[in-house]
């Protein structure tokens, strides 16, 4: 039996503007509306409200069919006030009672990193977002990128969750495999973890309009005969994407959509499959094994490390300042003081500052707003000195 | 080869350029005779380049590359009447002369950069019947910044570029401009970008400016076509936040009174230092020296300075319509009357460490793939097919 497990990010930041040393101290909004508004509605009205209405179609046509998704709190936020319509498709989805919500930090940030008691609070307040929204309380994990060692998983499962998300990536996973169960060393109390099975969610995810790849054109019967093979080698294949994939990665052109709509039938015409959320596939499995995973990994390029955020010494700077202002930010007792850092914690800003593929120009530029790595950081760093005016003006 | 003088006599990107250039092509086996205009005090007009297949054949004239026909003017007044009355007149003038050394030696194609050498390239196409190269480092579009073009000077361009069998320009902005202004069609234009040697001629230095306060530089002809306003405005704001900042002019050119005039003008007396002509050490001191280098042009073919910054270490800002920006990826790229940005920037780079190390770190890196060799290696390609276009039609 192969248990299909899909699970979709849903993910935009607050983009910050082109903020200028000019503007410290000048009470100027830090956020670009206009840009992060367009953004969200392209995406909206390109990939969540058609694929939504696929997944909606698929959750009708087969009573096999299930999903999950992890929203973050930046996109649910902005998706509330641009897009409500497609909020609601993803609402509709949750009703069907078939499609399982994760657990992420609120603001899609690397605050396990640097500072466990922001972790801890953002993560609650994505739960209580969630529940209010959806009304669903999430069980499994994800961080961040999928950012994962030993010590996340004792710490998520601490706050109660059963499950956690990783990316299956073969320095850690070695000669096994990711389509099983496996148990974190520093699990206490049977939490699972779950690994994504980056070859096939990547045939998918990234090489769907590769011309050049030998599997190309990729069809929904093809990939459900890989998908079959692991019958007797596994007992899941867990297919984690950005939800991106559908229509703004892949556009509709390259024939994605009719993928995404063919894809669990020819799955399931194979009478030892079926389809599993996260939730479903803690509850039925023992693990299999023991991973130790000392250093942090991501599900991010090849080196699937923390390169792309904090693989620079602008990163490393610009982060180090950001949460060295954590406990003031916290004392001031203003809201908007909070909420405005918070939203400055996305990995998203960290990864606009990402020099390691720059001259060769790749999916690092996409939906970066910025020229270049060096002007994403002058406007964070003109930002970071405005909020300390703003601090310190509050104190006084 | 109709060139230019090489460093350190040259003035400008034009001279660097042809002297990386031939260089280049002579370490691949390419046999060149360069013929250059000369001041007549210098040196003998027959000489063999030792340790290279380069023979240099010397015209006394008084063209330099720079020269707009008002110029002329004035230098042909304080000289003797050898050269021609107009630059035109001294253009032709060259272009006889070029024309006896072409019947004199011997060779496989006609390379001549920039208008003022165009003439004398044509005659010695219609004299010998060998393929003419139109090497194009700037156009009178660039150097007027699109305002007061010549007529007589485009004219010259136009009539080179149209006889040229093959045209090289040094980026992809300046293939377009000579599309978009003069007609030509894509086909026959290839772009070869510039390059930088390598080495710098110093090394660790300690400059005593340098422990007072931080250093911002602009280096170039201080002419219209280089943005040195631009320059000056975006100190004027640098200064609001950064006080402790001095501004370096190197370089001189026709705007050097008003600019100075304008700094001072503008209460930066003591901020702005202006250095003159430097050459030879002094450049590359003077960018070690340098916290930022700034290049706004209005428009740059290309823009050699700014990859000579980088291989001194420091970080470039430059404008976004240049051809090195086509080349360079870790630098911060600017649109050049975008004062705000362009101030903004700079306070960047002075102010967050983490920046200029960053960036002359990554765009050392970057510079070591942009050679001579692979510019030399596009021209040989180009001689080879036209010299098989020639077989071709000699049967």
């Amino acid at each position: 039996m192969v248990s299909v497990c899909l699970y979709f990010q849903v993910h935009q930041p607050y983009r910050i503007r082109n903020f200028t040393v000019f503007d410290i101290g000048n009470r100027a909004g830090y956020f670009d509306d206009e840009k992060n508004t367009t953004i969200l509605k392209r995406v909206a009205s390109k990939c969540y409200l058609p694929s939504n209405k696929v997944i909606l179609e698929l959750l009708d046509t087969h009573p096999e069919f299930k999903a999950s998704f992890s929203l973050s709190g930046t996109v649910l936020e902005q998706l509330e006030k641009n897009a409500p319509e497609a909020l609601d498709s993803f609402k509709e989805l949750a009703k069907t009672g078939r499609v399982e919500l994760l657990d992420e930090t609120y603001y899609h940030s690397l605050a396990f990193i640097y500072s466990k008691k922001e972790f801890q609070d953002q993560v609650k307040m994505h739960s209580s977002k969630i529940r209010k929204m959806f009304g669903k309380t999430p069980t499994v994990f994800r961080n961040t990128e999928l950012i994962y060692n030993n010590e996340i998983a004792n710490f998520v499962e601490k706050m109660g969750y059963k499950g956690v998300i990783a990316e299956g990536a073969d320095h850690i996973l070695g000669w096994r495999s990711p389509n099983f169960l496996y148990r974190p060393k520093t699990a206490a109390n049977g939490m699972k973890l779950l690994l994504k099975n980056y070859k096939l969610s990547d045939d998918v995810a990234f090489r769907f309009s590769e011309r050049s790849w030998s599997e190309w054109p990729l069809t929904a019967d093809k990939f459900a005969s890989w998908v079959s093979a692991i019958n007797g080698n596994g007992v899941c294949a867990n297919l984690f994407m950005d939800y991106e994939t559908f229509g703004e990665h892949q556009w509709e052109e390259t024939g994605i959509f009719n993928f995404l709509r063919h894809m669990p039938g020819e799955i399931l015409k194979h009478p030892d499959n079926d389809f599993r959320t996260p939730g479903e596939l803690v509850g039925l499995h023992e693990p299999v094994g023991e991973m130790d995973i000392h250093n942090l990994i991501s599900w991010a390029d090849i080196e699937r490390d923390l390169s792309a955020w904090l693989g620079n010494s602008m990163q490393h700077a610009a982060i180090r300042e950001l949460y060295g202002m954590e406990q003031e930010i916290k004392e001031s007792g203003d809201q908007d003081l909070l909420e405005e850092w918070r939203r400055l914690q996305t990995s998203d800003h960290f990864y606009y500052m990402c020099t390691k593929w720059f001259s060769d120009g790749d999916v690092h530029k996409y939906f970066n707003p910025y020229d270049s790595p060096y002007d994403a950081f002058i406007s964070y760093m003109n930002i970071i000195n405005d909020l300390k005016i703003r601090l310190k003006t509050k104190k006084i | 080869m109709f060139g230019w003088e090489f460093p350190p006599n040259n003035t400008g990107g034009l001279g660097t350029a042809c002297y990386g250039l031939t260089k280049a092509l002579s370490r691949l086996g390419i046999e060149i005779t360069l013929v250059l205009p000369t001041a007549e005090n210098v040196c003998p007009d027959f000489l063999k380049v030792r340790g290279t297949n380069m023979k240099v054949r010397k015209i006394v004239s008084s063209l330099t590359p720079y020269m707009s026909p008002s110029q002329y003017s004035t230098v042909y007044h304080s000289k003797n009447q050898l050269y021609g009355r107009t630059l035109i007149d001294e253009v032709m003038r060259y272009s006889e002369a070029a024309e006896s050394i072409a019947l004199e030696e011997d060779f496989d194609v006609i390379h001549c950069h920039d208008w003022l050498t165009y003439e004398a390239g044509i005659r010695a196409k219609m004299l010998t019947g060998k393929p003419l190269i139109a090497h194009v480092h700037a156009t009178e579009f660039d150097r007027t910044g699109g305002l007061s073009v010549n007529q007589l000077v485009y004219d010259v361009e136009r009539r080179g570029m149209e006889h040229a069998d093959a045209i090289i320009a040094v980026s992809n902005y300046t293939k377009n401009k000579i599309i978009q202004h003069y007609g030509i069609t894509p086909e026959k234009i290839i772009v070869v970008h510039n390059a930088v040697d390598k080495e710098s001629s110093v090394q660790n230095l300690n400059f005593a400016l340098k422990n007072h306060s931080k250093i911002v530089l602009f280096l170039g002809r201080v002419t219209l076509q280089k943005g040195p306003d631009y320059f000056l405005y975006a100190a004027r704001k640098v200064l609001d936040v950064e006080n402790n900042t001095k501004f370096v002019m190197a370089g001189t050119g026709d705007m050097e009174p008003y600019i100075i005039g304008k700094a001072i003008e503008m209460g930066m007396h003591d901020k702005v230092i202006f250095t003159g002509f430097l050459k030879g050490e002094q450049i590359d001191m003077i960018y070690r020296m340098a916290d930022v280098y700034v290049m706004p042009s209005v428009s740059e073919p290309f823009g050699i300075t700014a990859l000579e910054a980088i291989k001194n270490g420091t970080p470039i800002i430059i404008s976004k319509n240049s051809g090195v920006s086509e080349i360079v990826t870790h630098c911060l790229k600017v649109d050049f009357w975008d004062i705000n940005q362009l101030a903004n920037k700079i306070v960047g780079v002075l102010r967050y460490k983490e920046l200029p190390e960053m960036m002359s770190q990554n765009a050392g890196k970057e510079l070591t793939r942009i050679t001579w060799e692979n510019s030399a290696v596009k021209c040989a390609r180009l001689y080879n097919d036209l010299l098989k276009k020639t077989e071709v039609r000699a049967w």
